[in-house]
């Protein structure tokens, strides 16, 4: 067997992944990006061993504890369908508040999947492989929260299909001119084809489910939603076509989902609102939040399930906090250039106003929280020791988190509290169905996505393969035909260190 | 029992990527058409190695990206203009002077060229390769599973002109290919 074939690379420093250095060019001091130099069967038990378990106990203290939560979703939706509109607190001039702010959270969360899916894929970042699905299945699970709140918001559910080109007995079309419109098809788009991109990603792994299940229900139920995937090149020939232009497609759809939720904003006349920086600028904070929660939710998989470590290495998350800490940068920058705009440059008394009144008024707070959480706090992991440790990490992502619902609250709230006329200026307080409603949503993100960690490989297995050293036939383009053997991954149970088998894990 | 009788083909495993590139390079120069590599995953440069041709997949998707665009675009001038003429806003609302200020409607064409093309990428994938298909020969290779995990294949079908059993299997051997195994196709 081959697999006893002995390998001529040299053990690595088992720190090296951690070793980032500035002055070697990449092709010298390469980081592993599958550490221990793991081999294809490592990745295929390690990854699968999550479904297939026996499911541990804190799954299912995490299940009881937030799918409860998650039923406040529908039971409050009831409740508001049941009364009106009403019993959420806002009224004129404040008609959008919690609603659409938890609408443009959500929907910001889920363009990290996307972009580490799409963009990072046509840029070559060979890295995202190990946390895009998760990373999709959180976009899947934020556009759901997100496209609640529309629905529910025009008052009447009932008639929201409205929304959608339908011929009606009254005979009346959409205004296909308004932005309000283009969300729906955006939106609508987004999740469509985020839905097809995470379902293409998932077909060989699923197929590898198939392959390894044991029981009947499992075999069928993993099989037919492989499709009778054969793995054979004039398959993957289409099928990485096919994944290419997804990837294609999804950079232009992920950009103009978030430019035209802001252009909700930007093409009224509303002072704070209207201005032509809103498009980069939401998308910027989109991308930023995003990844603000793939850490959060992939820091504790991989404290629960030790193996991921080599997947998800350190430098992993070393990457995704220097994109927090750009796209925080951005934002920051967008938040002084707003305000630049608004206090000196424009001229204009209303947007002087409304800027003023953002950080001197009623919600100033909200204001200096946004400030804080978004621009000051990512400031730390200018410094490499604060990436590398994981506590500060997360809490700094706790920080983008909540600093992202600070800052579209006071895009929305503030602008609208105080715009043109003191005389119609209007407070607003959430409800309690509100606020459980907003609480509801996390309960049904978390619980979807323990449901998803459960049932469906986290990790992309046929990717991760695919960038470990053993998937490359030859060195391109100069490499000989001589040298297969170094790259080679170690053989399966060999003397790398090991941080845990399969068994153990499962015996956690 | 329904009994394994007609040859499918012939298969053959390697242990790693390096192993089954080099043995495909050796099957294409024999000039074998009906044959393929089955991989856990895509394997860089097989491709050529197999001696196939760039996917034709991406001319489906323009086609059906076209057609996405110009649903998108009948739709908002159909409805705006010809069913019910939308006055917001002062507007043009007519067909001589709406189709000079299209613009307000690039959004939804966008979008619809997008899904229509993703639909497009994946359906169009997934009919060209002949999916879903949940019975296959290979999978009555008890070895077959592997695939899905640290193993690579090669099936050469007995429907290729140049097939011998003798010759495929020497040739198979000769490219470095172990278990080499004759996968039956079921009758009944």
């Amino acid at each position: 067997m081959a697999d006893t074939t002995t390998t001529t690379a040299t053990p690595e420093d088992p720190l090296a992944e951690y070793a980032v250095s500035l002055e070697c060019a990449p092709e010298v001091k390469k980081i592993p990006l599958v550490a221990h130099e793991r081999s294809l069967n490592w990745i295929t038990e390690n990854v699968t061993v999550i479904c297939e378990e026996k499911t541990r106990k804190w799954w299912w203290i995490a299940f009881f504890l937030f799918s409860p939560i998650a039923l406040l979703v529908p039971t409050l939706l009831s409740y508001q369908v049941a009364n009106g509109v009403g019993v959420w607190g806002e009224n004129q001039p404040f008609g959008w508040a919690w609603d659409i702010t938890n609408f443009v959270f959500w929907i910001g969360i889920g363009h990290a999947g996307t972009l580490i899916s799409a963009i990072l894929f046509l840029t070559r970042q060979k890295w995202r492989t190990s946390i895009n699905r998760a990373s999709e299945a959180m976009t899947l699970f934020a556009v759901m929260c997100a496209a609640l709140y529309p629905g529910f918001h025009v008052g009447r559910f009932w008639k929201a299909w409205y929304l959608f080109p339908i011929p009606n007995w009254n005979g009346i079309w959409q205004n296909y001119r308004s932005p309000l419109l283009w969300d729906v098809f955006a939106v609508s788009t987004y999740f469509t084809v985020s839905v097809l991109f995470w379902y293409v990603g998932l077909i060989p792994d699923l197929a590898t489910l198939r392959d390894r299940a044991k029981s009947k229900i499992k075999q069928w139920g993993y099989g037919i939603a492989a499709l009778g995937w054969r793995g054979g090149n004039r398959h993957w020939q289409h099928y990485e076509m096919a994944y290419l232009i997804l990837a294609g497609i999804s950079t232009p759809l992920v950009l103009s989902v978030h430019s035209i939720v802001s252009f909700d904003f930007a093409t009224s006349v509303i002072p704070g609102w209207h201005t032509t920086i809103f498009p980069p600028y939401f998308v910027a904070g989109a991308i930023f939040g995003g990844f603000a929660m793939v850490l959060t939710l992939m820091l504790p998989a991989r404290l629960l399930y030790p193996q991921l470590d080599d997947m998800v290495t350190r430098n992993h998350v070393d990457k995704m906090a220097k994109i927090i800490l750009l796209t925080g940068s951005i934002v920051g920058y967008a938040y002084l250039m707003e305000l630049f705009v608004a206090m000196v440059y424009s001229g204009n008394f209303y947007e002087y106003n409304a800027f003023f009144n953002r950080a001197t008024g009623w919600y100033w707070w909200h204001y200096f929280a946004m400030m804080f959480c978004n621009v000051i706090s990512p400031q730390i992991f200018w410094s490499k020791k604060a990436r590398s440790n994981y506590i500060v990490v997360f809490i700094v992502c706790q920080f983008v988190n909540a600093g992202m619902w600070y800052e579209r609250f006071v895009i929305i709230g503030t602008t609208l509290a105080q715009d043109f006329l003191p005389s119609s200026w209007g407070h607003y307080t959430p409800s309690w169905v509100e606020v459980f409603t907003f609480i509801g949503t996390f309960g049904m993100f978390i619980t979807l996505f323990l449901l998803f960690m459960r049932f469906l490989p986290m990790i992309c297995i046929f990717e991760v393969k695919a960038v470990t050293p053993a998937a490359d036939p030859h060195h391109h383009p100069h490499g000989g035909h001589d040298d297969h053997g170094s790259h080679e991954a170690k053989p399966h149970g060999a003397d790398v260190p090991t941080l845990t088998k399969p068994s153990e894990a499962a015996a956690h | 029992m329904a009994e394994y009788k007609r040859l499918f083909a012939l298969g053959a495993e390697f242990d790693n990527a390096a192993d089954i590139y080099h043995a495909a390079e050796k099957v294409r120069d024999d000039g074998y058409t009906k044959w393929d590599c089955h991989s856990p995953f895509p394997i860089h440069g097989m491709d050529k190695a197999m001696g196939m041709s760039k996917s034709w997949l991406s001319a489906f998707v323009f086609l059906c990206g076209l057609t996405g665009f110009c649903t998108g675009l009948g739709l908002v001038t159909i409805t705006s203009f010809g069913i019910y003429p939308t006055m917001v806003h002062g507007k043009p609302s007519t067909w001589g002077d709406g189709l000079l200020a299209l613009q307000f409607f690039f959004p939804v064409m966008y979008e619809l060229t997008i899904l229509f093309s993703a639909f497009g990428a994946v359906f169009g994938m997934i009919l060209i390769n002949g999916l879903p298909r949940f019975h296959h020969p290979v999978f009555n290779w008890s070895r077959f599973g592997k695939v899905t995990d640290d193993k690579f294949f090669i099936v050469i079908e007995s429907s290729d002109p140049n097939f011998s059993e003798t010759k495929t299997k020497a040739l198979l051997e000769s490219a470095g290919g172990k278990h080499i195994t004759p996968i039956y196709d079921l009758e009944d």
